[in-house]
């Protein structure tokens, strides 16, 4: 792993899913939801940044931005419709064993079996990052009693606990194996002030001690603000600012007082509603 | 070399065990599924008790007929447990929203199948032998001419092809969210039709018996009928064995291939998402 690689690079990336147009017999019958032909939303569009070893990466933008589309994009969900995507130099695409074992990712949803219990969903994750039962038991232990979990609940099934609990324990299982890349997609939602700040800490312990690069997601403005060593503003899959949070917020500001990234987004992304309100209007 | 086989068998053992926990937690399910295939076989099996008195005839081999259904019920339990486990492994991960995280992980497609299929033959064999049990009890078995060893080897060779056609069967949900799994059980239902499971081939339709040459499951029944009820050696199952054989070197590759090119489209697509 090269020292002057950068931890990911997203170069001219372009995402679009395809609608198809609903068959004609469900036409006919009136079962199909629209009637319209085929249609095409471009999620991502000709996307490019850089993140260097060590930093927090933040993505902010308004719901169906691309945000998640894109953190897919580099966890080797989606394939990219072109441009390239690295991560330490090793390509999404033709090197993707090697991506996979550098990263892991947490979203939004906390995406269990939900019978099981969260050791038993954390052993499961783990042996498929080559853990072995003792160590994987011992780490699950270790990271869910350090953010809050319940030793009791530990062998529960993960149905019977909170969304914020759940979230914790979907925390835990990408920090159980120690990635170098760590895709945060919308990690905190749900969360308590409290598990919020508990994972703020683990976030940045894991990039202070551990070197772990992070690329971040969140409509938490706070939390971009204090973790986020840079941040891009993504608006329908485009990239419309990308900067510090210092240097985004002088972009905006009018002298009155001083612009927090909330003013940031509004002005970046709220335009667009606004004109279109008035259009309507 | 020693780090990459220690590897693998710990993904490998994450399906098995993940999958057994599951069985574990669904404990209650498990119980009636088990009570089900037990009264399911159970009835199939008293035709053969009841055929001397549906037909009048006293010529009917009632032993005969009994182990001949017990065969086609059991035979057909383990293979058809063995094609859904796999053939559902994409759908189960799909329902509980933990697909991406699976196929996210650092696993070759070849171990994920691995883990899954020792699973399937693990619980496969359970089942089976539970209901074995159980039927003991109700039914007169007379194995003393069996050739035991000769059936095995059709099982095991039967069991690569049904993988084989399980991962085919897999891959329909990663291409068809909605439909994926009622096109799996359509599979699943042909094979009950076409291969003998309950009588023989030969009264099939013409065009249905030409059907039933490329079901493994047919080779697997005919040839373990005849190394259980004839007691046939094994060196005369060539005839079962070889086909079986040869099966399982075409579909296993191919299901592979096909899962692979599956998942790619299904990447491609954003088809993975629960919502699909």
């Amino acid at each position: 792993m090269g020292e002057n690689r950068p931890a990911l690079e997203v170069i001219d990336v372009l995402k679009e899913f395809h609608i198809k147009r609903p068959p004609l017999w469900k036409r006919l019958l009136g079962m199909a939801s629209s009637q319209n032909g085929h249609k095409t939303i471009r999620a991502v569009d000709h996307v490019s940044f850089r993140v260097e070893p060590g930093e927090i990466f933040g993505v902010l933008g308004p719901n169906g931005s691309g945000k998640s589309t894109l953190i897919r994009l580099v966890a080797t969900l989606l394939i990219p419709d072109s441009g390239t995507i690295r991560v330490f130099g090793h390509d999404v695409q033709r090197e993707e064993m090697a991506v996979k074992r550098m990263i892991n990712r947490v979203s939004v949803e906390a995406s269990f079996f939900k019978k099981l219990s969260p050791m038993e969903n954390l052993l499961y994750g783990a042996r498929l990052y080559g853990l072995s039962g003792a160590e994987a038991r011992r780490k699950s232990e270790a990271i869910l009693t350090r953010l809050g979990v319940r030793k009791s609940s530990f062998n529960e099934p993960m149905e019977e606990m909170s969304r914020g609990m759940q979230q914790k324990v979907a925390i835990a299982r990408a920090f159980l194996t120690r990635p170098i890349l760590l895709l945060l997609d919308e990690p905190t939602t749900g969360l308590d002030p409290r598990s919020k700040r508990e994972v703020h800490r683990i976030i940045l312990e894991l990039r202070d001690e551990h070197g772990a690069t992070i690329l971040l997601t969140t409509h938490d403005m706070y939390e971009a603000d204090a973790l986020c060593d840079r941040i891009a503003i993504l608006d329908e899959g485009r990239i419309v600012a990308q900067d510090t949070p210092a240097g985004l917020k002088k972009t905006v500001g009018n002298g009155e007082r001083e612009p927090t990234l909330e003013d940031v987004f509004m002005e970046l992304t709220g335009k667009r509603l606004r004109d279109e309100n008035e259009g309507e209007e | 070399m020693l780090e990459t086989l220690k590897l693998v068998s710990r993904q490998g053992y994450a399906f098995v065990a993940r999958n057994f926990h599951l069985v574990k937690r669904y404990w209650g399910w498990e119980l009636v599924w088990l009570i089900y295939c037990i009264v399911n076989a159970l009835s199939i099996t008293f035709i053969g008790v009841g055929m001397g008195t549906l037909t009048g005839s006293q010529d009917v081999d009632t032993g005969y007929l009994v182990v001949y259904l017990m065969i086609g019920t059991l035979v057909w339990q383990f293979l058809s447990s063995l094609f859904e486990n796999i053939s559902q492994m994409i759908q189960w991960e799909r329902w509980e929203g933990t697909i991406e995280y699976t196929l996210m992980a650092p696993v070759r497609r070849y171990v994920h199948m691995a883990g899954q299929t020792v699973f399937a033959i693990i619980y496969g064999l359970i089942l089976t032998g539970l209901i074995a049990i159980v039927m003991a009890l109700f039914f007169e078995l007379d194995l003393s001419r069996a050739n035991i060893f000769g059936s095995v080897i059709i099982l095991a060779m039967g069991g690569v092809s049904f993988v084989g056609i399980g991962i085919v069967a897999s891959v329909l949900p990663l291409l068809y969210p909605e439909r994926g799994t009622q096109m799996a059980y359509i599979i699943q239902a042909l094979l009950l039709l076409i291969s003998g499971v309950y009588y023989p081939v030969e009264v099939l339709p013409g065009w249905l018996q030409t059907v039933a040459k490329i079901s493994p499951a047919t080779y697997v029944l005919e040839g373990m009928r005849r190394a259980l009820l004839e007691g046939t050696p094994t060196y005369e199952l060539g005839g079962y064995i070889w086909p079986l054989l040869g099966m399982g070197i075409v579909v296993l590759p191919i299901g592979m291939s096909l899962f692979r090119a599956g998942e790619r489209y299904a990447r491609r697509t954003g088809r993975l998402k629960r919502s699909g």
